[in-house]
């Protein structure tokens, strides 16, 4: 009895209670009907507008970030066709200064042998000098026909001889200017094969140009579509700087497995440097806070060698350097890298004897003494590890070109994702800006339900009083409904 | 110029935090061994080297190791057989293990059994070297019977500090009356465990099998 709530008026029977109290309030909840619902509106709305605001906000914000964006997607771009276009002029340059340049001594030789072809062909076409004029004498002479006459015969005979000689001789100088024709012939082909040569030379090299030229081309029709600013140009950056992104962070990820091995490496020996027992915090030691500053100092001295080699372009100051500074710069770069290249190559090998040094000492702790291993096959650990100190400080150079990649396009990659996500911050909440305001339209329905009986009645008035006056007209019924 | 000295010693002065801030020897183990000597515990000697070489074994560059006998009066830095701080370089720390560990076997092939067993006199002492050591975390290891037996004229009845101090009995190992009576081996035990929380320690643990030595560093 003493443990029924305050509200119960029969104990044990709280539904019947709660009907009672539930009759008792509705001329209450009746009566508050129109505070109620103008109060349900208020809250709805109240919710509801602020959310809605948001989402609007949120929206103008996209759009302008998305703006941003692309201009700046556009810009890189831009730089970026830019300066493809300027490598592509140089490497234009360098072809024509490489190859054109010898082009006037190239058509002079060409011309010279086009000449000597001209001059042999010339020759070649020279005949033997044609038949004397007494050939024509000794033809009329052989019309006589022989009549007996012994001094015609023996006349005729002696011609006949004497031109069989002369026709020997002449047959064989003919023959003789044939052979020195095809003589100078066989003096024709070095030429032609040099002029054959030297052509397809030239043809190559224009091939070349040509080639380079169509690539200058293609820049250049890729720079007026991001000059015009169209679609097709921005979507073809931003999947290009995404395929970066991924290729960039795979790569890094590979050289942050690579950084590991070497702070395995170094790790232990620089305790034997700056000892292993200082701690520079709860459970970071010096001696590997140490391993990892010569490992960072490492890739800082890659990324400016390739900086001053100008493979990477994240500093703009090193770029703007002289060309004679820019070069004690890389070799300042090179020689700090080598040295700690080498640093770790010892670093390594006194790894390798502190760990045999510690193993000696387990071992003459231990009740049972291990078999030691000696020959050359024991010494391949300690210099794949000397190896490794060595080449990784090197590897870790190259770090400098898949972290600007991955730096050139987080600013792309990153952009696309904060427009997303606050473009569906925005549908989220102009979503519950909506549940809400509508939540309070069902609020006063299911109020409306809860005090139908109330309502009813007030029905049942209001169309008694309607019956008791005249009939609306059509039109009148028309505008209340 | 006053500006450039600031920005210049800024990162100074944050090295200089880093690595003053935190306490050198915070992380630091030091480790006291009591060997009981007397009576027929004598005997079992041998396993005590078996806990030093583990101790040698574990016990990192930076680390403190001082093993020394329980005798009749244990109070006295002659009772210290052998002691180090390790080195900080690997290397030193190794060598001066190799040192030690020659000390413990000379002392454990010639060491002779006592008439009395003044352990609590052995623990002030081991008290004493490891708040001396500043190490950050203190271990007395205890090799006995915890049967303290003392002359008329030793006075150890007076309580002591052991104040962060994690004391650990190994070997405890049953006397004859112990086996005639658990309870007075139980009542032992218990009795020092009294003491020994009374004492400020942090721990109070008893460690039988030696096969299972890993525990004896771990708090």
């Amino acid at each position: 009895m003493a443990d029924s709530p305050f509200w119960v008026i029969w104990p044990g029977n709280a539904a019947l209670s709660a009907l009672v109290w539930f009759v008792i309030a509705m001329p209450f909840l009746y009566a508050a009907r129109a505070p109620v619902h103008g109060l349900l509106l208020a809250i709805g709305q109240l919710a509801g507008g602020p959310l809605r605001l948001a989402a609007r906000w949120l929206l103008a914000s996209a759009r302008e970030m998305r703006t941003r964006n692309r201009a700046v997607l556009l810009a890189q771009g831009s730089e970026e066709t830019g300066e493809r276009i300027a490598r592509e002029f140089e490497r234009v340059a360098a072809l024509v200064k490489r190859d054109l340049e010898a082009y006037p001594a190239l058509q002079r030789r060409l011309l010279d042998e086009i000449t000597r072809v001209e001059e042999d062909y010339r020759q070649c076409g020279e005949v033997p000098p044609p038949p004397p004029e007494w050939v024509e004498a000794v033809a009329a002479v052989a019309k006589i026909k022989p009549n007996g006459n012994e001094l015609v015969q023996r006349l005729l005979e002696e011609i006949n001889v004497s031109i069989k000689a002369i026709h020997e001789k002449n047959l064989s100088e003919y023959r003789r200017a044939y052979q020195s024709r095809h003589k100078i012939l066989d003096g024709f082909m070095p030429f032609w094969r040099s002029l054959e040569k030297t052509l397809a030379r030239a043809e190559g090299k224009m091939t070349n140009l040509a080639e380079r030229a169509a690539a200058i081309d293609a820049q250049m029709e890729k720079f007026e579509k991001i000059a015009k600013k169209t679609d097709e140009a921005e979507h073809a950056l931003a999947v290009s700087a995404l395929t970066q992104f991924f290729i960039a962070t795979l790569v890094l990820a590979v050289a942050a497995g690579g950084a590991l091995v070497n702070f395995k490496l170094i790790a232990l020996p620089m305790s034997e440097m700056v000892g292993a027992g200082d701690y520079l915090t709860a459970s970071l030691r010096t001696s590997e806070v140490a391993a990892l500053v010569i490992i960072f100092v490492e890739a800082t001295m890659g990324l400016f060698l390739m900086e001053t080699l100008r493979i990477t372009h994240l500093f703009p100051r090193i770029h703007s350097l002289g060309e004679q500074m820019r070069k004690r710069m890389m070799w300042i770069a090179f020689v700090l890298l080598l040295a700690l290249a080498g640093i770790e190559a010892a670093l390594a090998l006194m790894r390798d004897m502190l760990i045999a040094d510690k193993q000696a000492l387990l071992q003459s702790l231990a009740a049972t003494q291990a078999v030691a291993t000696e020959g050359w096959l024991s010494g391949i650990p300690t210099a794949g590890q000397m190896l490794l100190g060595f080449i990784l400080p090197f590897a870790l150079a190259f770090v400098a070109i898949p972290l600007e990649s991955f730096i050139n396009s987080a600013r792309t990659v990153g952009g696309g994702a904060a427009v997303m996500l606050t473009r569906a911050l925005a549908v989220a909440l102009r979503f519950a800006g909506y549940v809400i305001r509508h939540l309070a339209r069902v609020l006063i329905t299911v109020y409306d339900i809860l005090i139908v009986l109330p309502l009813l009645v007030e029905r049942l008035v209001k169309n008694g009083r309607a019956a008791g006056k005249p009939r609306a007209t059509g039109f009148e019924a028309g505008e209340r409904s | 110029m006053r500006r450039r000295a600031f920005i210049v010693s800024l990162p100074l002065l944050g090295l200089a935090a880093a690595t003053g801030c935190a306490d050198p020897r915070g992380h630091a183990h030091a480790v006291y061994l009591l060997v009981d000597t007397s009576g027929t515990y004598a005997e079992e000697i041998g396993k005590a080297q078996l806990i030093v070489n583990y101790l040698l074994g574990s016990l990192q560059p930076g680390d403190s190791l001082a093993v020394a006998r329980v005798r009749s009066r244990s109070f006295s830095e002659k009772d210290i057989i052998a002691k180090a701080t390790f080195d900080n370089r690997p290397s030193q720390a190794n060598a001066q293990k190799r040192v030690m560990k020659t000390q413990v076997e000379a002392f454990t092939s010639s060491a002779r059994g006592s008439v009395n067993t003044d352990i609590t006199g052995g623990l002030i002492q081991g008290a004493e070297f490891l708040n001396e050591t500043g190490a950050g975390k203190k271990t007395i290891l205890i090799f006995s019977d915890m049967q303290e037996e003392l002359d008329k004229a030793t006075v150890r009845s007076f309580p002591i500090d052991l104040k962060d101090i994690r004391v650990v009995a190994v070997n405890v190992v049953k006397l004859k009356t112990d086996n005639i009576d658990p309870r007075r081996y139980l009542g032992r035990l218990e009795d020092w465990h009294k003491r020994v929380k009374a004492a400020g320690a942090r721990e109070w643990r008893v460690i039988n099998d030696i096969e299972h030595l890993d525990a004896l560093l771990k708090s």
